[in-house]
């Protein structure tokens, strides 16, 4: 159920009507197929208050996802308008009348705009074994914490930032054929663990995580997923210092 | 229905329920998380400027120890906390911050020399020591004596539960994703698991564990404007509560946080005001020195949000055309700051606002936050009256908060009360008290009246109620008449409606029949048990005649040791009840190591507890006893908890002022 609501602005406001994508795999009879809705625009409206306005006034069964409706959760991935993302911080002020809503492509479809992320990102986390593979195993908890170059703590953080919203998944090329391909929120994480002295990993361990099709070597530098990151991660860089460095350990 | 069995059943998968499960398999047993939605999607994510442990790396944090972060706690708490819980916190908070640290958090780093910071609007330069450079770095933040927040930029939530999300998956630890526990199995002395419902395909499913532990965070949802997620809905406490065994604690203890973003309530970090951003009104007048002029904007929540109210109330609020607002001016903190250590604050500024804060002021008021009140627990987080039931984090009341809570210590109270917890929990297994020996007539009977419940909504007795409506009614009560500033009048009045409201949720009636991904019927199913959650909060707010902590009744404004120095238990008896049943657990002065005083902030105005000057003398010969000896040893003898602690974390912490040898 949405915040207020923001009232009606003061000139006449739009129409705005939603071109929704639905289907519900379980139910037999069921058919993907578009249902339009039509809403008035309020002042500050985003697509979380638009779809809870719809569920609330016309249809009691359309299935999306939120959860913390202010950028940071990763829930509410979903095609607007042909371009994954989150639609908790996209203003209907931003959007032409008509808005065009899909479920993200590449995920296992629960209903309607919702779609099973958290399934593909623990999968992608145990293959890659996104944690610190730590070089102190049991560290003495009361003792001074070892320091850290603070540069080098938010370079770190940097790369940390990645909310698992699956938007770069659903603009890759790659995923759309190589069903196992970890896409570049995988290889953002291998970036990001290579990049941390706690972790005892070496190249030569990444190689064998990512060292093939299905990770660095598959990624054909269309860089979908760098222009759509909700999180602007620097994804192109990253998958191109993360490719040479396989590729000199792969050669070594 | 098929039944799965385990060691723990875990209900919530953020900070608190993911360290217990972690806890519980190092020990060795089998623990499963059940989760409405991805574990790293948890409102724990949503925590932006820190968590405060006493580990006094920065300049500004020197001298900073237990002792100085226990007494913040307590006087923060208007003497609410229980003590001896809030020892065990602040003295496990340095040991969680260094675990997560070698977890992998990306803790931002103390950078030895001299700095530029805004303190009071002024610029001043602060010179950081060699000997901490590299470490854990610490902010400032309200209510505080000692710049004690460790932060990860404005992304502290979200590193944390990345690294234990991920040391949840390292532990092998399973989640069940899109899973809603929707009653607790129990016998009404013995609590066995829950009957869970799969949100994807409707299926019901029974959970048998030796301990179960409620983990599902706060209730800010039966408010209509807070800065919680939307599954932040108080499910875990209502789950408690049905059994009629457990019991709430203090649910009246609602805390807004000054700086919601307005209108929609979405937060930005106190750490905007702890980094030297100041609050203004429509004339561009800072205000807080004029209510609080020690502490200004960095007064405790509770005060800086009633005097926000205040100013509005006397008409110096900004006028939009949602209504009025105050101004959070950052704009002093230079751009560069901003753009490195609010980076998620600019971001919500600018997609929700419009507006970038490195130029413009952030227009906020006051928006639920906090429920400090929950399931009342033991300190080793097990209720005291139905075994085998734990809670931890936000959902539970062990009680760390009282009646006001830091920022900063909820985060660090997540994984703090999952690690401890997550130890009694196995100590719990570990003993015969941990054995089950359940009939699976209880089993069934718990799966049938929850089947029953849900063919009532779906296809039965032909209710006309819409239980979206009946939602929205309730919290815009919730927001109008159990809010900030309280009255009597107003109270009843909520209480009454809710009461009506709850009567009306039992007659819902479904336009969506469908057992499967149903938004409908969960609404409703969930408004049937926020409703009784709400009605705790709104009877425990009527029934206390006192002003403590972020209760505050215009009509009662003085805080009243003598008669409310006593913690509310509610309980839920009948299921046919409209209304909670209220008991008081008082709380004993006489073992207190820091007595009631004055907060310190506005008048020196409230009535002593009768025990108050006894205790305060018995400690001051202490005190005169023990002169010269260390800050430990003193402690120990005034109010003894280490002996509390679960073995594994007992100890001191080291800090580069206080070597371990």
């Amino acid at each position: 159920m949405s915040d207020p609501t923001p009232v009606p602005a003061a000139a006449t406001p739009r129409k705005l009507r939603f071109h929704v994508l639905r289907h519900d795999p379980r139910d037999p009879q069921s058919v993907p197929h578009t249902e339009v809705f039509e809403l008035e625009e309020a002042a500050g409206m985003t697509l979380f208050i638009a779809l809870n306005e719809i569920r609330e006034q016309l249809d009691a069964s359309l299935a999306f996802d939120f959860v913390c409706r202010a950028g940071i959760c990763g829930s509410c991935g979903m095609v607007i308008n042909g371009r994954p993302g989150l639609a908790c911080r996209t203003l209907t002020q931003d959007l032409p009348a008509d808005i065009t809503l899909a479920p993200l492509p590449a995920f296992e479809l629960i209903a309607d705009l919702s779609v099973n992320t958290g399934k593909w990102m623990r999968g992608m986390s145990e293959r890659l074994e996104t944690w610190v593979h730590a070089v102190e195993q049991d560290p003495d908890l009361r003792r001074i914490e070892a320091p850290m170059d603070p540069e080098l703590a938010d370079r770190i953080y940097e790369l940390d930032r990645c909310i698992e919203c699956g938007c770069c998944v659903a603009a890759c090329g790659t995923a759309r054929m190589r069903e196992d391909f970890v896409g570049a929120v995988g290889l953002n994480k291998i970036a990001r663990f290579s990049l941390d002295p706690r972790d005892s990993r070496t190249d030569e361990d990444y190689y064998e995580l990512v060292g093939n099709d299905d990770g660095v070597f598959g990624c054909m530098t269309l860089l979908g997923c760098h222009d759509v990151c909700p999180k602007n991660l620097p994804l192109q860089t990253q998958i191109a210092f993360l490719r040479r460095r396989m590729a000199r350990t792969g050669a070594g | 229905m098929k039944v799965i069995y385990t060691d723990v059943l875990v209900i919530g998968g953020g900070l608190a329920g993911l360290r217990i499960a972690i806890g519980a398999r190092r020990r060795g047993h089998d623990a499963i998380v059940l989760s409405l939605v991805p574990p790293k999607r948890s409102h724990s994510a949503a925590a932006q400027g820190g968590m405060q442990a006493s580990l006094g790396n920065v300049a500004k944090g020197q001298g900073d120890n237990e002792d100085v972060h226990f007494e913040d706690t307590v006087k923060g708490s208007d003497w609410g906390a229980d003590q001896q819980v809030v020892r065990m916190f602040v003295n496990t908070a340095p040991k969680a911050v260094r675990e997560l640290a070698a977890w992998g958090v990306p803790w931002s780093r103390v950078r030895q020399g001299d700095r530029e910071v805004i303190i009071n609007g002024q610029k001043v330069t602060i010179t950081e020591r060699a000997a901490a450079h590299g470490l854990v770095a610490q902010r400032d933040f309200g209510g505080t004596k000692k710049w004690r927040t460790c932060y990860v930029s404005d992304g502290t939530g979200h590193a944390m539960l990345f690294a234990v999300g991920d040391q949840a998956i390292a532990s092998g630890v399973p989640v069940h994703e899109r899973k809603e526990a929707l009653a607790l199995i129990h016998d009404g002395s013995r609590c066995y698991g829950a009957v869970v419902r799969d949100l994807m395909t409707g299926e019901l499913t029974a959970y048998v564990a030796k301990a179960t532990a409620i983990a599902t965070g706060g209730a800010g949802r039966v408010y209509r404007v807070t800065t919680n997620a939307v599954i932040c809905e108080g499910i875990g406490a209502a789950l408690a509560l049905e059994t009629g065994a457990a019991a709430l604690g203090n649910m009246e203890a609602v805390q807004f946080h000054p700086t919601g973003i307005f209108p929609a309530g979405i937060l930005v970090t106190e750490g905007c005001r702890g980094d030297g951003g100041l609050l203004r009104d429509a004339h561009g007048h800072r205000f807080m020195p004029d209510y609080e002029p020690e502490k200004k904007e960095l007064a405790s929540r509770d005060v800086v949000s009633r005097r926000m109210e205040e100013h509005i109330r006397k008409g110096n609020g900004a006028k939009s055309r949602f209504g009025e607002h105050l101004w959070l001016d950052i704009t002093l903190l230079g751009r560069k700051h901003i753009e490195h250590n609010l980076r998620e604050v600019k971001e919500i500024c600018q997609y929700f606002l419009g507006v970038d804060p490195a130029e413009k002021w952030i227009a906020v008021r006051p928006a639920q936050h906090y429920t400090m009140g929950g399931v009342r627990t033991k300190h080793t987080g097990e209720s005291p009256t139905l075994r085998g039931l734990f809670a931890a984090g936000e959902a539970a009341c062990w009680d760390m908060h009282g009646f006001n809570r830091l920022g900063g210590n909820s985060v660090a109270e997540t994984v703090v009360a999952g690690m401890i917890v997550g130890e009694f929990i196995a100590d719990f297994i570990e003993s015969p008290k941990g054995d089950i020996d359940i009939p699976t007539a209880l089993i069934r009977e718990a799966g049938a009246a929850a089947r029953a419940k849900l063919d009532t909504l779906l296809h039965g007795g032909g209710g006309t109620e819409r239980a979206d409506a009946l939602k929205i009614e309730m919290q815009q009560i919730m927001t109008d008449k159990v809010a900030i500033f309280r009255t009597g009048a107003d109270l009843e009045e909520a209480v009454h409606r809710l009461q009506a409201l709850l009567v009306r949720s039992r007659n819902i009636g479904l336009r969506h029949r469908s057992d499967g991904p149903n938004p409908e019927l969960v609404t409703a199913y969930r408004t049937q048990k926020m409703l009784k959650v709400a009605l705790c909060i709104a009877t425990g707010a009527l029934t206390r005649t006192e002003s403590r902590g972020a209760h505050f009744r215009e009509d009662f404004p003085r805080r009243d040791d003598a008669h409310w120095l006593k913690r509310t238990l509610a309980t839920w008896k009948d299921p046919s009840d409209t209304l909670p049943c209220l008991a008081y657990e008082p709380l004993d002065v006489l073992s207190m190591e820091l007595p009631p005083g004055w907060r310190g902030y506005g008048a020196k105005d409230y009535v002593d507890h009768p025990d108050t000057p006894r205790r305060a003398e018995e400690l001051q010969r202490l005190r005169e006893r023990l002169q010269g000896a260390d800050r430990h040893a003193v402690q120990s003898e005034i109010m003894p908890y280490e002996h509390m602690l679960p073995a594994r974390f007992r100890g001191r912490n080291e800090r580069i002022d206080e070597r371990m040898s």
